[in-house]
């Protein structure tokens, strides 16, 4: 990676394994889409707006379940959140960037393209190298996404659903969930959070999803916080180790 | 359980592309002029490791159960086997495969 050429195509290398594991989740994503009565195009256009796979799967089964639209909305946010946690990281990286990149920049934000950034590249790294790298991610995570979805939308209920592809959502979250448990506390949020989901699984509105995930959001955050004291109270004494 | 094809399918479709989008946005536009207390930043390290289960488990737990039972018996096993290989492995292809592959022979040799 020394000029944001080669910097491109390290990025759409790096890119390339993470694709076969997103195809069958861009697939399902459009063909929900179009298995619940959505308009082709606008199951299109929708993930075009969105471009968030899990919102968007959220999205669709609770319009399906003609939840009210606050509702929906309040969900896709909660799903969403996680953005603000790669917005943050991200934002030193694109500070030199004019604001119309910086806009563009942020729309392609996923979660892959933040962990693999974030992994190659240090925010003091040459501008124009960033650029390069993160347009090979998120150009190539943007294509083969949308190419995945409008073949999910054509197939659409063809796929007879005894194949179960729906199942395949599940299993790209429990990938992408286990790296991210990297504490104890991460492990109780996440450990809290499924148990809650069991419980609220009855609430009205399916609010259940916004309630078990702040319920592990608060445990997570509390133990850490806890963690933190007992860590800086430890050496203070210098008792730790 | 249809989503009708109206303005107000529309509507919730642009504004859930809003709240994302401003999401993305957030620190990356505004992060000169937004101060946050410590607890939420703190809060944001465990969005992901609180969602994705809570995503998860209904998903398989309940989705598609046999009539008369509560829960998916097929799924559970196949999620757990999944379990296994993600945090052995890591590998998101790996996991997909070794889950579906799991589930489609439950399905097919219906042993109970």
């Amino acid at each position: 990676m020394q000029t944001p050429r080669s910097a491109f195509f390290a990025g759409m290398r790096d890119q390339v394994p993470i694709i076969f594991g997103m195809l069958p989740f861009g697939m399902i994503a459009g063909a929900a889409a179009v298995a619940s009565g959505m308009d082709p195009w606008l199951a299109m256009a929708m993930n075009i707006i969105i471009y968030a796979g899990a919102a968007q799967l959220a999205a669709i089964s609770l319009m399906a379940q003609h939840v009210p639209m606050p509702i929906v909305v309040a969900t896709a946010l909660v799903v969403n959140l996680r953005f603000v946690m790669y917005s943050a990281a991200l934002a030193p990286y694109f500070a030199k960037l004019s604001t119309p990149r910086k806009w563009l920049f942020s729309y392609l934000i996923v979660d892959h393209g933040f962990a693999l950034l974030t992994a190659k590249l240090k925010p003091d790294d040459p501008p124009e190298l960033i650029e390069g790298y993160y347009s090979g991610i998120t150009f190539t995570m943007w294509t083969t996404w949308q190419m995945a979805v409008a073949l999910g939308i054509l197939l659409g209920t063809k796929v007879p659903s005894s194949w179960s592809l729906d199942f395949a959502i599940p299993l790209v979250f429990l990938a992408l969930v286990l790296p991210s448990l990297t504490t104890r506390a991460h492990w109780c949020a996440a450990i809290s959070a499924s148990v809650m989901a069991i419980f609220t699984q009855a609430m009205p509105l399916k609010l259940g999803l916004i309630a078990a995930a702040a319920v592990g959001i608060v445990v997570g955050t509390l133990l850490d916080t806890r963690n933190e004291e007992l860590l800086a109270n430890g050496a203070h004494k210098g008792a730790h180790k | 359980m249809t989503i009708a094809n109206d303005w107000q399918t529309i509507a919730t479709i642009l504004a859930c592309g809003a709240v994302t989008l401003l999401a993305r946005a957030s620190f990356v536009i505004w992060h000169t002029k937004l101060s946050v207390p410590p607890w939420f930043t703190r809060s944001l390290k465990f969005v992901a490791a609180a969602v994705l289960p809570a995503l998860v488990m209904p998903e398989v737990l309940f989705r598609g159960a046999p009539a008369g039972d509560i829960v998916n018996y097929y799924r559970i096993i196949a999620a757990v086997l999944a379990l296994i290989v993600a945090w052995r492995t890591r590998h998101l292809l790996a996991t997909l495969v070794v889950g579906m592959m799991a589930l489609w022979v439950l399905q097919w040799l219906k042993p109970f």
